[in-house]
């Protein structure tokens, strides 16, 4: 990095302390914002805070308001209320173009009548440099990304992993303080993602600022940040680091997500009494509103009434819906308890299931897992 | 494009035989040509071919044809001007009664061409409402001078310009324009870097409609700018004139005007695949 521009003079110049970083609430670095947007009966109200380097995905199924909040975050929205902080310095009323904050489109929006080159010095250039510095930088950060050699191609030559990139440095080249990235990774093949995250996942654990990106996949979000906001309906349900996410989740959007069976209820010692259904087993002792969790291949299925089933969590289901998972048949049960239950092609074959089979499932309480709501 | 894609398949499939097409429809259908066809052959076919050379070399018809290319070609600029600005605004802003600015716009596509050049002379003649104050100011006096040429032709032809530049901003992805300012762009420099080159094609496809039809002006500026050889004397009024006294000159000076048009329609087609 021998191309660096004097910062933004609102940076501060003190480095903050470890405990300033990870501190929440507002901090001199860093993301600080209250979005509140109102649009046509929707409302989105999220509370966001994030320190320099932290990398934080904004999960959430489609129309939750992952890209509302994208774009209040860079000014391309109004904010109805609430604030945002940068730095210490609030941006609310700073007009898009004077924002220190670079976004990667879901699509890329490389414009398609420029190079590569002059696609990434375009933001260097309206933010004062001369032509020949901001190609020199455009070159060098082409030259970052490895694509030295396409700088003079032209978008509709590039391949998607190729524009993804482009478009990642176009973003980094205005030294953004906050970098937004809409669903990075939707826009490319299957065997193109996994490339692309594994370098996005290295471009980013370099990045010096705030990364917040959108995404309603859960592994992208897994492997590129290091803390998940989960939305739902403008609202957060659930913030924390991804494992946490994954092994306590709170809405049955996220536990669709990692692919847990998620049920509310109220605990009383090592039995959760659920609000809509039987009573679950487990082997964690809790009291009050809590969470039981476990994994489809937990469940066990059987066409007859199982005699002398040491598994205490026994219900009547019924066969609603059967889909290959994998190398596995993933089976959709209502009754006593809605469940999925993964099992092999061979025991659903021995079993002879279709759609309305009645069929008994069993979970140990040991392959469950109860957390407090 | 999606169109030849999907129809190709379909052509290649083989069919038993091809539907006859319906009387009551082919015969009207064949008139309407022939109507279309018929006097432009006739122009053709009635063409003092032999004196032609003589006809076109004349001062007369070069003072005409070089009067209405320059007068169209500036009427054209004019129209770049300030009828991309005014397609931008009505594409992508929004303000009170912005429908009916649009409807104004379009007007001079329907309205008699002459009742356009009485209105310009109202507007900008020597007691005209703007005209008088021009007169009596700067000693401006637009009517019957080539300037006044220049303006009836803008207010015919800007029209198409505007409405082929607003089409083609409406078409395109106005979120190119927030990359734009994501990256520092204020909305002027987004335009003029991004969204401007982006519409181009649209933009020559308009200018070169507008170019057409200011060349082919006729009613507005006999009007406006009368008809002085050399000064306001375009091919069209040249034409007329010429009919008058010496037809062989009219048809031999509609037929440069003829192959213009075929010019221009080559060209449109071109740049309409290119851009599509």
């Amino acid at each position: 990095m021998t191309l660096r521009p004097a910062r933004r003079s609102h940076a501060p110049n003190a480095a903050p302390s470890p405990t300033e970083i990870h501190q929440k609430g507002p901090s001199p670095e860093g993301l600080d914002a209250r979005l509140v947007v109102d649009r046509g009966g929707f409302r989105l109200d999220v509370t966001l805070t994030a320190a320099p380097g932290d990398v934080v995905a904004l999960l959430g199924p489609n129309g939750a308001g992952k890209t509302t909040a994208l774009r209040a975050l860079s000014g391309l929205i109004p904010l109805t209320s609430g604030h945002l902080r940068l730095d210490g310095v609030r941006l609310d009323d700073t007009p898009p173009e004077s924002r220190p904050v670079g976004v990667v489109f879901q699509d890329y929006l490389l414009f398609p009548h420029l190079t590569a080159l002059d696609n990434v010095a375009f933001g260097p250039r309206c933010r004062g440099a001369g032509k020949a510095e901001a190609r020199a930088q455009a070159a060098e950060w082409l030259d970052r990304m490895g694509l030295a050699d396409h700088a003079g191609a032209k978008p509709r030559r590039l391949s998607g992993g190729q524009a993804q990139r482009v478009a990642l440095a176009r973003a980094l080249a205005t030294r953004p303080r906050l970098l937004l990235l809409d669903e990075p990774l939707a826009a490319l093949d299957a065997r193109t993602r996994l490339e692309v995250r594994a370098q996005l996942r290295r471009h980013l654990a370099g990045f010096e600022a705030v990364a917040v990106l959108v995404t309603h996949d859960p592994l992208d979000a897994m492997v590129l940040a290091d803390r998940l906001v989960v939305i739902e309906h403008g609202q957060v349900v659930q913030e924390g680091t991804p494992s946490d996410i994954a092994r306590h989740p709170r809405t049955d959007y996220i536990a669709r997500l990692v692919g847990l069976n998620l049920y509310r209820g109220r605990a009383e010692g090592h039995t959760v009494r659920l609000d809509a259904g039987p009573d679950i087993t487990t082997t964690e002792e809790l009291s009050g509103p809590a969470f039981v969790a476990f994994p489809p291949g937990a469940v066990t299925l059987y066409r007859e009434r199982p005699a002398g089933a040491s598994a205490r969590n026994l219900w009547r289901c019924e066969v609603a819906g059967l889909e290959t998972h994998g190398d596995q048949i993933r089976a959709d049960l209502t009754g006593e308890l809605a469940l999925t239950a993964d099992l092999t092609t061979v025991a659903a074959a021995e079993l002879d299931l279709h759609p309305g089979a009645p069929v008994w499932a069993a979970v140990k309480a040991t392959q469950t897992h109860a957390y407090p709501a | 494009m999606t169109d030849t894609l999907q129809s190709r398949p379909r052509r290649e499939r083989p069919r038993g035989r091809t539907r006859a097409v319906p009387i009551p429809l082919l015969v009207p259908a064949l008139i309407g040509l022939a109507f279309l066809l018929l006097p432009l052959i006739a122009l053709l076919v009635r063409a003092p071919w032999s004196s032609l050379p003589e006809q076109l070399t004349s001062a007369e018809v070069w003072e005409a044809l070089r009067l209405s290319l320059v007068c169209a070609t500036a009427a054209t600029a004019l129209s770049l001007v300030v009828g991309v600005p005014l397609a931008w605004l009505l594409a992508r802003t929004r303000f009170p009664g912005r429908g009916f600015v649009r409807a104004l716009v379009t007007l001079p596509l329907v309205l008699p061409p002459v009742v356009g050049g009485v209105a310009l002379l109202l507007a900008f003649g020597r007691n005209g409402v703007i005209g008088q104050w021009l007169d009596a100011w700067f000693g401006i006096t637009l009517p019957f001078t080539t300037t006044g040429v220049i303006l009836a032709e803008t207010f015919v032809a800007m029209p198409f310009l505007v409405i082929s530049v607003e089409g083609t901003l409406r078409a395109a992805d106005p979120r190119y324009e927030e990359a734009a300012t994501t990256l520092g762009a204020s909305r002027f420099t987004a335009f003029r870097r991004v969204t401007l080159p982006l519409i181009a094609p649209g933009v020559a496809a308009g200018a070169v409609l507008a170019w057409a039809r200011a060349l082919g002006e006729f009613g507005a500026t006999i009007t406006f700018a009368g008809n002085f050889p050399g000064r306001t004397q375009t091919m069209p009024l040249a034409v007329y004139l010429a009919l008058q006294n010496d037809p062989a000159a009219a048809i031999a000076l509609s037929l440069v005007l003829l192959a213009v048009s075929i010019a221009v329609l080559a060209a449109l087609r071109d740049r309409w695949l290119t851009a599509s």
